[in-house]
């Protein structure tokens, strides 16, 4: 890793404040992601990744708010641009796609036209040039008959298809960064695939960098080059996806490791019950002190009620925050 | 698309009301205003006067003809008037909330405690009598009920994924309200249009009728049914013919809206796939 990062998140601290209480719901979060790169960020529900991804993007919202920390964007820090020069880069510079492609488009707008709008919003385009180039982006991710497809309705679409057209939008503009929030959770496993490889081949072309958030690690550890694990609010395990299933460091990563099923391993070790976590995770208000991971975790000491751990690095770039590490 | 019953009547009768307004100077008989002519004077309904005379012998079919153009007018252009300042302020309260959600709030609830013809005639008597005044007065008095759907549905939309993705990809404010919140609600606020288009040209008649809207000689449905009301016992045609124009504009109107209402769904259109 060299020079300037495409986008450097810098110990984020994100705070919920709703009048009486003032919580972080996201703290000490830093990663970084070079120009190309896949990094993804995996964790539970209400672990603070997907507000991470719109702090990344200036979006947070009343009552939640940036408190401390620093996200620079090709080394530019996004908190300090005005409100229209973040306009400016969201879509343009760093696009996103959600997980809900039904919901995610404007029902009474054709799909190509909302495609084109981009064009005209971000490049100045005429809507006539804006409409050629909506036809070229739909045929580059491979729906057929794009001329046709462009006057459709997004109900006229099936949900992978409607995904297709979201991955249109938001490359249009041959974004630096993707985030893709659960790209593919409301899908089928089989469409999931191809959107997935499309996804990846797309931005591999354009050198673009995808920030994957979502709640499958082995999907994230498939996709992505790099890894973190966010658990309550804090980044516990950075490694490279190789490295997470092989020797994972936290007890928590090693948690969502055993919990993946396996093919075959039902022949060599018999019939089995997953593994599953105890507990469940904390509600924001009431984040134990010390590691947060400690109430469900079965190494835990004194030391991890008390202290919350440091970072420790590990080779290769990776870190982990815990007592106990391997 | 698939048109009710209710909406095709309503359309037809509408359209007929259009049609008469916009020929009028080739189906009347005679002059509106000029063509008196005191020798025919209060003749009944015939072949030759089809709805009759009144009593300064003026053909009623060519005053109802003429009278159309400026009912119309007046029902249109007015609630053009109240759906641009109902959507504006709905919308924009809507989106923004706040201080001016507050103050929108406040002006549509007063608008709305004010019986609105009241308030026309308040203005109309500071304005004075005539054409102009009146589509001023309906215009600023009628839209409390498109704010507040506007306003309603800027809410429930504001929280929609193509919303909240709109802001991702980059939109503005004011890109986002009007391509992703305007086009949806686009039908609700033509189903009152139409609704309210109706009320206009009952307004409007009301208030010529009470002699503050289109003043004689000049032909507006309310005011013929505001000359015709002494002769009522002996000559009904006089207000027969006038009233039954209202009655049916105003009936073509309500039951057009109300089959809109089914047709401007948007997921009723994936029947045209």
């Amino acid at each position: 890793m060299t020079a300037a990062p495409l986008i450097e998140v810098e110990d984020l601290r994100i705070d919920l404040d709703n009048g009486a209480s003032h919580v972080a719901a996201v703290e000490g979060v830093s990663f970084r992601i070079d120009r190309g790169e896949t990094f993804g960020l995996v964790g539970e529900s209400g672990c603070g990744k997907s507000i991470t991804a719109l702090a990344l993007i200036g979006l947070l919202r009343r009552p939640l708010s940036v408190a401390a920390g620093a996200i620079r964007f090709e080394g530019r820090e996004i908190q300090g641009l005005s409100a229209a020069a973040q306009r400016a880069l969201r879509g343009d510079r760093i696009a996103m796609i959600f997980q809900e492609p039904m919901t995610a488009l404007n029902p009474v707008s054709p799909v190509g036209r909302q495609i084109a709008e981009m064009f005209v919003l971000h490049k100045g385009k005429s809507w006539r040039e804006a409409n050629q180039l909506a036809v070229e982006a739909l045929a580059n991710v491979r729906v057929p008959a794009p001329e046709r497809r462009v006057k459709d309705y997004p109900h006229q679409l099936s949900g992978g298809m409607r995904q297709r057209v979201m991955i249109a939008i938001a490359l249009a503009c041959d974004p630096d960064l993707l985030i893709a929030d659960e790209p593919t959770t409301a899908l089928d496993v089989t469409v999931q695939a191809e959107i997935i490889e499309l996804m990846r081949n797309l931005c591999a072309e354009r050198g673009t960098a995808i920030l994957m958030i979502s709640h499958d690690l082995g999907l994230v550890a498939n996709v992505c080059r790099r890894v973190g694990v966010m658990y309550a609010g804090r980044i516990v395990e950075e490694r490279g996806s190789d490295d997470i299933f092989r020797a994972c460091a936290h007890p928590y990563t090693q948690g969502l490791v055993d919990s993946l099923p396996r093919l075959g391993s039902r022949a060599a070790l018999g019939r089995s019950r997953l593994r599953e976590i105890a507990g469940v995770v904390p509600a924001i208000a009431d984040f134990p002190s010390g590691c947060r991971f400690n109430p469900r975790c079965a190494q835990a000491t004194e030391i991890c009620r008390t202290t919350a751990p440091e970072t420790t690095w590990l080779g290769a770039g990776g870190l982990v925050r815990c007592h106990h590490h391997a | 698309m698939k048109l009710g019953t209710s909406a095709i009547i309503g359309g037809v009768l509408f359209a007929l009301a259009i049609f008469v307004g916009l020929f009028a100077p080739w189906l009347a008989h005679t002059d509106p205003v000029m063509g008196a002519n005191l020798m025919n004077a209060e003749e009944p309904p015939s072949w030759i006067w089809w709805f009759g005379t009144d009593a300064q012998g003026r053909d009623i079919y060519s005053r109802v003809v003429h009278g159309a153009r400026i009912s119309l007018t007046v029902g249109i252009v007015s609630q053009l008037v109240n759906s641009v300042i109902g959507v504006t302020l709905g919308l924009t309260a809507g989106y923004w909330g706040g201080w001016w959600d507050d103050v929108v709030n406040g002006l549509t609830n007063l608008m709305l405690a004010i019986p609105s013809l009241i308030f026309a005639l308040a203005i109309m008597a500071v304005l004075g009598p005539g054409l102009t005044s009146l589509l001023i007065a309906l215009g600023l008095t009628n839209w409390s009920f498109t704010c507040r759907i506007a306003r309603a549905s800027t809410l429930s939309l504001k929280s929609q994924g193509y919303v909240q993705a709109a802001r991702v990809l980059g939109y503005g404010d004011l890109r986002i309200m009007i391509t992703q919140l305007l086009p949806n609600m686009v039908g609700p606020i033509i189903v009152i249009g139409t609704l309210g288009m109706g009320g206009a040209v009952l307004a409007e008649a009301s208030l010529s009728f009470l002699g503050l809207g289109i003043r004689p000689p000049y032909p507006s449905w309310g005011s013929m049914l505001s000359e015709a009301r002494d002769q009522i016992t002996t000559a009904p045609w006089l207000s027969v013919f006038p009233g039954l124009a209202i009655f049916l504009t105003v009936l073509g109107l309500n039951l057009l809206g109300d089959g809109l209402r089914d047709v401007l769904d948007p997921q009723s259109r994936s029947r045209r796939a």
